[in-house]
């Protein structure tokens, strides 16, 4: 890897201001928290800061569950959410979502934050002998386009970049609403997680509206009835410990036989994680036959596009959807 | 006195050295005043260095030499050919001119103080090609036929074998099939990466290195270097895993060498992940057409399989693919033919059951068509072409214990409780098949030494220069030794991976036991022997005593002319149980039986985990295993654990069984073993492909059965 300077500040006052002089993208000084993505692209030369500013110990670990839902600090490890009774008890979907990924290794590792800010997987992205890569190299192409293209996006993509969003974690608190608190150097904000990943367009580099020295916090999830009766579904080719073919995170509000509300994402097939809204709205007063199921999840495939390898993903993530929502109705 | 220790079910003698991180391995040996390597590749396929700036990497901290083709000494490479080399062909040279044959090969070497240093200064290396318009897309390549060779080292496969007239024999067939399969690149993915310390003393070097074969480690080098292979010490004792991947001295050896030669200090060199995709070989991608004719009754009348391989274009790979084709079904008509796709690759090598793991898959799915053609059950097809002798060569059967197996495995698996209708058999909404296929590999039999050391307390020291990467080498001869010495096993201590230890052939091919067994065989009974006259004593012990000083004894072994007069190889079957989602096309495999019909087990234990591997390796094959590798540049996008999947515990089926047909085969060797570690990956994945159309009705035949293909 290239050298760097390992900075241990004391608060995370002195953190954000360490990071904060520096750029947006491919920037000088980086964040290291869990360090499970981190250092393979470090290893990988995919990333070379020159200061690496680590946020061991400086974040909140707390995972609260109230009435308002639930709350967990940005330091929380994988393995410790997955863990939490309350998690397992009234955001099941969480909870999976967690324990599908990764390793128990991993997981005792990585922190929420990171896990949201986690790179994508796109193998030319991590694999600096390609030249081209949009993400790692503004303006030097997509090697993705025309290669091996299996693990890529289907939805939201753009000339300039394909690649998926690896993490499980955010599907799953896509699908429930879930916020993520932010602190810079000018103070704190709150977004909808669902805002926080940016589509890649013509600028792949910008992964999320991050401003310089933007620490992720804590992630809340409102309380929310369907995410009781919710489930996390991750298809792909070996049993564990791999990234998501395609996958589906479903919630589901049951008025007698008929869905009051759903709430449905998608992982694996989208540049960024992706809530499906109008199978959501189709969804909504449908009864769980397996004809109305279908019908609401064929909407997930509009505007979807493939390049190849991964045109089965488009048929594939509906029945996804199906599967996810009649499991998570029966929980 | 003879103590039954062959064929007990002992645990490892090396193991708790190896859970407990005592046992050293290549990159361990760490070296005073030790200096690191890191290796600058090429990111074309093919061309020429067209610039090589190596300024600011020479001006980084700690750096003490970079490398390439403008500075590098000129290496002798004498004419050598080791046993695990390809026939035809040349070596890739590492740094001696502007050539790029491959992606990932080697163009610079960078040697500095530390790891990071090196890593770092390599990556300011700045390299311009003139790139060239390589071959680097297998579905494009125009397959030839190989060069015919013979050498004293081996032979290229057979173009073209026939017997009888399998044209008109297809054509009058009264059911046909006709098949295209295909295996992508894989690559053997030892947990280990391949590493080598290399140190120099005037023209004597020291290698410790991930290695299956010292001794051609120490050939190869002394030729590359043109200095006697006698100057060259070797250090392997534990290696991490390697299928094969450790049976060839690669370039980076050679690296290792130059950059301690250069930096006048030790130096070490160990692969990325990444790395062992580009330079320590992988099982070629095969494309594979079978076309089998029967009679209603299900008498095969012809056999063709026609296969090619990807190798390299400066050396010409070659493995047994076609070989089972000829004796393992008998038929009166049989034409196989054997081409390679030379492209701008490195070069392919041997993975485990090299040859036979993809050739059978490719029968053994066809024999499997044939039978739901002929509407006949899949054991009973095979049960009614079993032959008397091996067609091919016209020899009988050492021994052959097809039959045995079958019926082991398929009673341990309640076959006859399968109903023969595809997606008949369900598990709420899973669909569930059962399939199986038949297994071989040749017994193999190479010349080995050994050597036993009785000591006056009555305990005794034995050696040969063998490997174990994992199969239980140490253990099992330890007790091929015990027992032959007529001690506990406590007492006896065996020694192996050192090129000072007497010879043995590569550990692969699955004929260690065979050959280096037999070896100590002969070498423990000849101490004891020994002793036993030289010290006028009935007992071991007693006759030590009276002696005061070691009793030593060599041996050597060698096959004799058996194999002109037996077909000698092992058999097995395999009967598998799959899991598919019909909505999402996920696989899993539940349950495996496997009987094997190997010869004598010198260690049920150790045996049975050598075929439980296989049987994962199988699942692997099978269903997830695929070195992509990118049709436009030769690049492989997915050379990391992340996108290249091998199977992990959760894909190991809760039902593993492993039956061992009763065998005794006093032709095949002194031991009267056949091997082990090959047939048990052989016929798994067809098994599994088989089950996969019983539960859905799809036929995949082209490899990994990923949930896409079952959409």
């Amino acid at each position: 890897m290239h050298p760097f300077i390992l900075e241990r500040p004391r608060d995370l006052e002195a953190a954000l201001a360490l990071r904060a002089q520096a750029g947006r993208n491919d920037a000088p000084v980086e964040y290291i928290a869990g360090g499970t993505d981190m250092v393979q692209l470090l290893q990988e030369y995919a990333r070379r800061p020159e200061r690496l500013v680590s946020l061991a110990g400086l974040l909140d670990n707390r995972i609260e569950v109230g009435p308002q839902g639930l709350r967990l600090g940005g330091g929380a490890t994988m393995a410790e959410v997955a863990a939490h009774p309350g998690v397992i008890e009234q955001f099941p979907v969480i909870s999976e979502a967690l324990l599908e990924s990764a390793s128990p290794q991993v997981r005792n590792q990585a922190t929420m934050g990171g896990n949201l800010l986690q790179r994508t997987r796109c193998p030319y992205f991590r694999d600096v002998g390609y030249e081209a890569c949009n993400k790692r190299a503004p303006g030097s192409g997509c090697a993705a386009i025309g290669g091996e293209n299996r693990w890529h996006a289907v939805l939201g993509t753009s000339d300039n970049c394909i690649a998926a969003h690896p993490s499980d974690l955010a599907v799953a608190l896509v699908a429930l609403d879930a916020e993520v608190e932010i602190r810079g150097v000018g103070g704190q904000r709150t977004v909808p997680l669902a805002d926080l990943h940016r589509l890649p367009g013509d600028t792949p580099h910008f992964e999320t509206i991050l401003e310089p020295g933007e620490v992720i916090t804590a992630i809340t999830v409102p309380a929310n009835p369907a995410a009781r009766r919710s489930h996390y579904l991750k298809v792909r080719d070996r049993a564990s410990f791999e990234f998501a073919v395609v996958s589906a995170a479903g919630a589901i509000e049951m008025d007698g036989s008929r869905i009051r509300q759903a709430r449905v994402a998608l992982g694996g097939v989208g540049t960024k994680p992706w809530r499906v809204p109008q199978v959501e709205a189709a969804l909504a007063g449908a009864s769980l036959d397996s004809t109305a199921l279908q019908q609401a999840a064929a909407l997930a495939a509009e505007g979807a596009q493939g390049r190849g390898h991964n045109d089965f993903k488009i048929e594939l993530m509906q029945r996804a959807i199906v599967r996810a929502v009649e499991t998570a109705a029966r929980a | 006195m003879t103590t039954a220790i062959i064929g007990k079910p002992l645990s490892r003698v090396d193991g708790r050295q190896k859970v407990t991180g005592q046992a050293t391995y290549a990159a361990e040996f760490d070296q005073p005043n030790q200096a690191y390597a890191a290796v600058v590749r090429s990111t074309v396929a093919a061309g020429r260095i067209a610039s090589i700036e190596t300024a600011e990497s020479e001006q980084a901290p700690g750096i003490i030499a970079v490398l390439t083709h403008h500075n590098a000494p000129k290496l002798a490479y004498a004419p050598h050919k080791g046993f695990t080399d390809p026939v035809v062909g040349e070596r890739l040279h590492v740094l001696q001119d502007d050539r790029v044959n491959h992606q990932g090969q080697p163009v610079a070497l960078v040697v500095a103080d530390t790891l990071e240093q090196a890593g770092h200064a390599a990556t300011l290396v700045r390299v311009t090609y003139a790139p060239e318009t390589g071959t680097t897309d297998v579905t494009r390549v125009e397959p030839v036929l190989p060069t015919q060779q013979k050498t004293d080292q081996g032979s290229t496969q057979p173009p073209e074998t026939r017997r009888g007239d399998h044209e008109k024999a297809l054509a009058g067939a009264e059911v046909n099939v006709d098949e295209t399969y295909v295996i992508p690149r894989e690559n053997h993915n030892p947990i280990e990466m391949h590493a080598t310390i290399a140190a120099w003393e005037g023209d004597h070097l020291t290698l410790w290195d991930k290695s299956q074969w010292v001794h051609g480690v120490a050939d190869e080098i002394g030729a590359v270097f043109g200095i006697p292979a006698e100057n060259i010490h070797v250090v392997s004792p534990f290696v991490g895993g390697a299928f094969g991947s450790a049976l060839r001295t690669w370039p980076h050896v050679t690296l290792a060498a130059l950059g301690a030669r250069a930096a006048g200090r030790p130096v070490k060199l160990m692969l990325s992940r990444r790395e062992m995709y580009y330079g320590v070989g992988y099982r070629p991608h095969t494309v594979q057409r079978v076309a089998l004719g029967a009679s209603r009754d299900g008498r095969l009348t012809a056999i063709l399989h026609d296969g090619y391989e990807e190798t390299s274009n400066y050396e010409e790979f070659s493995e047994a693919l076609l070989s089972a084709s000829q004796f393992l079904h008998s038929c009166p008509n049989v034409f196989t033919r054997h081409r390679i796709a030379p492209m701008n690759v490195h070069t392919p090598t041997y993975m485990r059951a090299p040859g036979e793991a993809s050739g059978v898959f490719a029968l053994e799915a066809a024999m499997d068509e044939l039978a739901v053609a002929l509407n006949i059950d899949p054991v009973e097809l095979r049960l009614r072409n079993e032959p008397e002798q091996d067609e091919f060569k016209n020899l009988p059967f050492s021994s052959r214990s097809t039959r045995e197996c079958y019926r082991l495995a398929a009673g341990r698996f309640g076959w006859d409780r399968r109903s023969p209708e595809p997606r008949s058999m369900r598990d709420g909404r899973l669909l569930i098949g059962w399939g199986m296929a038949t297994a071989t590999y040749p017994m193999n039999f190479a010349p080995a030494s050994a050597m036993a050391r009785l000591l006056p307390d009555g305990t005794a020291e034995v050696a040969s220069a063998a490997s174990d990467m994992g199969p239980g080498t140490w253990t099992s001869m330890t007790q091929v030794a015990a027992e032959a010495l007529g001690l506990p096993i406590e007492q006896v201590k065996f020694s192996l991976g050192d090129s000072r230890l007497p010879k043995t052939p590569p550990h692969g091919g699955s004929m260690t036991m065979a050959s280096v067994g037999s070896a100590v065989q002969a070498a423990c009974r000849k101490a004891r022997e020994d002793a036993l006259a030289r010290g006028g004593a009935n007992d071991l012990a007693a006759a030590m005593r009276r002696i005061g000083q070691a009793v030593e004894a060599t041996a050597d072994s060698a096959p004799g002319d058996a194999s002109k007069r037996f077909s000698m190889h092992s058999f097995g079957a395999v009967f598998t149980e799959v899991a598919v989602d019909p909505d999402l096309g996920e696989t899993r495999v539940r349950r495996i039986v496997g009987a094997y019909g190997a010869g004598r087990i010198v260690n049920p234990k150790t045996a049975r985990s050598q075929c439980v591997g296989g049987m994962i390796g199988g699942i692997g094959m099978a269903l997830m295993e695929h070195s992509i590798v990118d049709a436009r540049n030769g690049r492989v996008p997915n050379a990391n654990f992340a996108e290249y999947a091998v199977p992990v515990h959760a894909d190991a089926p809760p039902v593993m069984d492993v039956i061992f047909a009763e065998e005794h085969d006093p032709h095949v060797n002194p031991l009267g073993v056949k091997g082990l570690g090959e047939i048990a990956m052989v016929g798994v994945a067809p098994a599994i492909t088989n089950a996969i159309f019983h539960a859905t009705g799809k036929r995949i035949r082209e490899l990994p059965v990923t949930p896409d293909k079952l959409l």
